[in-house]
């Protein structure tokens, strides 16, 4: 088994994902299944290999430290589920930063 | 809970202590790091936002060119050895400040590494020190909104209802610049970490990248403290303290943890790898978010921005072109005004350096400068209960008086009084002499006249003189200086007294 | 008269409306008109903007009696897939989480295409955040092939090109991150092309997989692709990734339509088990043809490409894990369990787990792991590698030939419901596009016939190297041109009237 229901589990809650048990078991057995396929990646032997996370090379985009107009504050709150104060109001924080 | 405390003195005896500083700088750009909403203080909330910093869907970050530059400023400052290749990662957590639940930061790629910052440490009734603060790493990152807690009894997160978000803040350009840990300060080490952080802030400020107010969190202090028995191989888990706005803080918050986890240790517990919150007002750190469940960030290389690759030639330009740091700057004036170290640890931390230093620029001697700015002018920004900075007067016109008195003008005595009306706000120096009537009388014949008036009111004193008992003069002189309200020339006044009466 | 400008090119179109043989309105009309009488079987929209797409057309119109220059889609309807954020249309990438949302900005792509003149008559279908190959992840239901409303239309652009298969529009936007273009192009028997990666702008684009998702045409011709895809293109400011250097000249090469004296390369391993049979035949078919017009075939081995489906199914859902962490329920989009007692992180837990479906679940969760500390080498550290070998892999095959070509999937539409439960059969539709997705290269499909045993249509992909993207047009515009010759009329003639 590559992946167990439980650390299924423990994703879901780092990702903040809220599952019911019958989808947690369906999703658990399919992760299982392709977790086992997508590890061929590990039969490719590439010691000096270096990575790529862009395919096209680019580097040292920029834009100059200048103010351009944005968004008024009813447009930046239009789609709020609520809103009070000006500002997005949101269900209590439980976790101290 | 109130934690019990070791006396700090008696911790020292046993403990070593390790310290390290994490250090975040707003940097003072116009413009947000990844977008061009304004960069500034204090707007309505949610007026600086745009699709970018709000991290609607659809929208990318682009670097912003001017914080590159900073941050490699910093980095030269530090002397620090920039990459010639990094990248931005996203460090993934969800958090209703964050609009994207990740934050653009560096993870193991930073734009600076391996540098240093030598600090001076003046502890009381002995020798300055100088501590070497190895520096690990600066690299950028973006800020978070801020978040209002409502409906609790202290505003915090704690027993709050709920919470209103405003993400003005979100993608401020934060330069985060992070010690290796500092060993072998022992009892100084509180000294050392507030030292730390007063030359960071006047070096960044000589730069001219923040505006590093601590009181508005353009520069924020997390401080790591541990202790380990003196003589251990190892060292002791650390826990990190936030919340730290000040000076006298850092200061504070080292010393707390320092007296917390020798008793910790002195009774057999061990310390919780934490994170604490100092509080400003009782001075203490109470525990926060357990830091033994780390949080898994999941860094990888952010997709959405291309490689850093600063040309070398760029960064020895920006190299060549850094302002003298405060540290050489401190060693120069020193040097040039002949000041003993002792003089010159008691002008640094007076605050008075930079007032002192633009008045010699403005004509006056260091040591009349000087003077008149830990003598006279701290008294009254004392009395007021303000910082020098504050008076209502400029180095330019302190120049001035002592310029006046160089000339004779004035003596110390309306010196002061021409220094007094300049702060209360009755013009420039010269407005306050010629209003308030102050210069010196050296003219012969308003002096000569006053003598006359002196010598009549004292007839059996001008005698003694004419009968050669010169110190009887200094009767004369007195009422003549009293007539004057002390603005008589004293020395030529004893001139023609005995010109007169000899 | 909606039938004969339904049927249209956009070429065609655009110089009927500049020359006032129509009006764009009556462009408009007629597409409009063909979406009321079929997208109630084809369901390739998801919203329809006719007041606005009239007043667009309306405007072509004015300009045009002004004598104001018209630029080369003026007037030209298009459909526009719902990844891309529209300010006066709602955009929800299929996702019941993003239902209704109205963004207060809008994307590069859409803004260039309405300044030049197109008219954005909806926003069409598509997989859940663009993950899938049928459409059948959708929020709002799949769907319809135009050939065979009981099959899938491909995916993730699934309603795009049923839109454009099914002459509601002669043209569409879509996005390719593992195929999503050229896939649902290639069963839906249209053109669609996949840019290079950075060519056109993802700046409005909803991320799926950042360093993957690329913006890019459908049409029912290579010209009309062409087209769409110069107007589409360019760099842009706003997005970090975006390449800064001309467009390649596609539609001069659409124009061109010669392959004389081209290298063109068969990819060995994108063939053989796996692959229908009537999707090998056409594919032989097509190489002969090309043979025939005068190109030199040879074979090229790209040996890593066997491992480019379990790559990209790691960087593709590491990055989108992170990339939809920011539906969460404060600040736009559903809010679900909100009942005043739960706490930030409960409402939204519950708001992600009603508002996502099964497979963008599947994904966060398979990316959420691979990026996890301890795992991340072995993962999403070790498919980064292969990203490399795939792309060595293209540079030494592009030192061969000058296009490589394979079937652009390999197997023809299959039926609405047959692969839903099992996500790796899905995930095997991508077999053939992934390597250019994962390399940034340009790769266009276009039609090649019908699969013998169902009738059913079957896509040639064309490979060129990054910023080559013209090679791509030249050869697949020889290769329609051949056909149409060979068989005397348009691939989707022999569509069923819907």
């Amino acid at each position: 088994m590559s992946i167990t229901r439980d650390e299924v589990a423990h994703l879901a809650r780092l990702a903040r994902l809220s599952l019911a048990d019958a989808e947690l078991d369906h999703l658990a057995a399919q992760l299982d299944q392709i977790i086992s396929a997508v590890a061929r990646v590990q039969e490719v032997t590439a010691e000096d290999v270096p990575p790529t996370s862009h395919a096209v090379p680019l580097a040292n985009v920029f834009r100059p430290d200048q103010v351009v107009p944005c968004l008024t504050a009813q447009e930046a709150l239009a789609a709020a589920p609520a809103v009070e104060q000006q500002r997005f109001r949101v269900p209590r924080i439980l976790a101290e930063d | 809970m109130t934690e019990t405390l070791v006396s700090f003195d008696a911790a020292m005896e046993r403990y070593e202590p390790v310290i390290g500083l994490e250090t975040h700088v707003e940097l003072g750009t116009a413009s947000k790091m990844f977008c061009g909403c304004p960069a500034s203080f204090g707007a309505e909330p949610n007026t600086q936002v745009c699709p970018v910093c709000l991290g609607l869907p659809g929208s990318l970050p682009v670097v912003n060119a001017l914080a590159i530059e900073s941050t490699i400023r910093i980095g030269l400052a530090l002397n620090c050895t920039i990459a010639s290749w990094c990248r931005f990662a996203r460090k993934n957590y969800f958090y209703p400040d964050m609009p994207k639940n990740f934050q653009i930061s560096q993870y193991d790629e930073p734009l600076c590494t391996n540098g240093w910052l030598d600090v001076t440490v003046h502890p009381e009734g002995a020798p300055p020190r100088k501590v070497r603060v190895e520096i690990e790493r600066v690299h950028l990152e973006e800020d978070t909104g801020k978040t209002l807690h409502m409906g609790g009894a202290t505003g915090r997160i704690h027993g709050a209802d709920y919470s209103l978000v405003d993400y003005n803040r979100a993608g401020i350009p934060l330069v985060e610049i992070v010690t290796k840990p500092v060993t072998g300060t022992g009892p100084l080490a509180p000294l050392a970490a507030r030292a730390y952080v007063a030359e960071l802030r006047d070096m960044l400020r000589s730069l001219g990248v923040s505006d590093v107010r601590m009181e508005e969190g353009s520069l924020r202090c997390d401080v790591n403290t541990s202790i380990a028995p003196k003589g251990s191989p190892t060292w002791g888990t650390r826990t990190e303290t936030k919340n730290v706005n000040s000076l006298r803080s850092v200061e504070r918050a080292v010393r707390f943890e320092i007296e917390r986890q020798a008793a910790r240790l002195d009774s057999g517990e061990r310390i919780v790898q934490e994170t604490r919150h100092f509080h400003e007002d009782s001075g203490i750190t109470t525990a926060g978010r357990s830091k033994e469940e780390a949080q898994d960030y999941r860094y990888f290389p952010e997709p959405d921005l291309v490689p850093l690759a600063p040309p070398a030639d760029w960064v020895e330009t920006l190299r060549a072109a850094l302002p003298e740091l405060p540290s050489a700057r401190r060693a120069r004036l020193q040097s040039e005004w002949s000041l003993s170290d002792l003089d010159m640890a008691a002008l640094t931390n007076s605050g008075a350096l930079d007032l002192v230093a633009e008045t010699v620029a403005a004509g006056a001697p260091p040591a009349e400068a000087r003077k008149w700015w830990l003598g006279e002018l701290r008294q009254h920004a004392n009395t007021e209960g303000i910082e020098l900075t504050a008076l209502p007067i400029s180095p330019a016109q302190v120049a001035r008086v002592t310029e006046l008195v160089a000339s004779g003008s004035l003596n110390d005595k309306l010196a002061r009084q021409v220094l007094a009306g300049v702060l209360a706000g009755e013009g420039s120096p010269d407005d306050v002499v010629a209003a308030r009537n102050l210069a010196i009388v050296s003219d012969d014949t308003a002096l000569l006249a006053a003598i006359d008036d002196a010598i009549a009111a004292s007839p059996e004193v001008a005698q003694k003189i004419r009968d050669g008992k010169t110190a009887a003069a200094g009767v004369l002189l007195g009422a003549v200086m009293k007539a004057t309200r002390g603005q008589a020339d004293a020395a030529r006044v004893r001139e023609l007294i005995f010109q007169r009466l000899q | 008269m909606t039938a004969e400008l339904t049927s249209k090119t956009a070429a065609e179109l655009a110089a009927a409306i500049a020359s006032a043989e129509v009006s764009a309105v009556e462009v408009t009309q007629a597409h409009l008109d063909r979406i009321a009488a079929v997208d109630g079987q084809v369901h390739a929209f998801l919203h329809v903007a006719a007041g606005q797409a009239l007043a667009a057309a309306q405007a072509v119109d004015a300009r045009r009696a002004a004598g104001d220059a018209l630029g080369p889609l003026a007037g030209v309807p298009v459909a526009v897939k719902d990844v891309f954020a529209t300010a006066d249309m709602p955009t929800t990438c299929g996702s019941h989480i993003l239902d209704g949302w109205q963004p207060p900005y809008e994307s590069t792509v859409t803004r260039r295409l309405r300044a030049a003149g197109a008219i954005p008559l909806g926003k069409t279908n598509m997989d859940e955040f663009a993950m899938g190959s049928s459409t059948e992840n959708s929020a709002f239901g799949p769907s319809h092939n135009p050939w065979d409303l009981t099959r899938v239309p491909g995916g993730s652009s699934g309603g795009s090109s049923a839109a454009v298969a099914a002459f509601e529009a002669p043209l569409a936007t879509g996005t390719d991150t593992g195929g999503s273009i050229r896939q649902p192009a290639a069963v839906c028997g249209i053109v669609g092309m996949k840019p290079t990666y950075g060519g056109s702008s993802r700046y409005g684009v909803v991320a799926f997989a950042s360093s993957l998702d690329t913006p890019g045409p459908l049409a029912r011709t290579v010209l009309d692709a062409a087209l769409l895809h110069e107007a589409m293109s360019g760099h842009d400011p706003c997005d970090s990734t975006s390449i800064d250097a001309p467009v390649p000249p596609v539609v001069a090469a659409a124009r061109q339509a010669d392959v004389e004296g081209m290298r063109i390369g068969v990819v060995t391993e994108l063939s053989g088990e796996g692959y229908e049979p009537g999707v090998l035949a056409r594919f032989g078919e097509a190489v002969e043809l090309l043979e025939s017009l005068g190109a030199k075939i040879i074979e090229v081995s790209c040996p890593h490409f066997a491992y480019a489906l379990p790559a990209y199914y790691l960087i593709a859902p590491s990055e989108c894990s992170s990339n939809l962490a920011r539906f969460d329920a404060m600040r736009y989009g559903l809010r679900a369990g909100d009942d005043g007692t739960r706490s930030a992180e409960e409402v939204m837990s519950i708001t992600r787990g009603e508002g996502f479906g099964a497979e963008v679940k599947r994904r966060i969760i398979l990316g959420t792991y691979a990026l996890s500390s301890g795992y991340y080498d072995a993962y999403y550290g070790k498919a980064q590698q292969v990203r490399t070998l795939v792309i060595r892999d293209f540079d030494a095959a592009f030192g061969q030939a000058d296009v490589l070509i394979s079937p652009s999937t390999p197997s023809t539409a299959f039926k609405i419901g047959e692969r839903a439960d099992d996500p790796m059969a899905m995930y095997l539709a991508d077999l053939c596009t992934i390597p250019s997705d994962l390399a940034g290269n340009a790769a266009l499909s276009v039609p090649c016939g019908l699969a013998p045993e169902n009738g059913l249509p079957v896509g040639l992909q064309i490979m060129a190297p990054v910023l080559a993207d013209d090679r791509t047009y030249r050869v697949g515009a020889a290769v329609e041109a051949a056909l149409h010759d060979r068989w005397g009329h348009p691939l989707l003639t022999e569509a069923p009237e819907l």
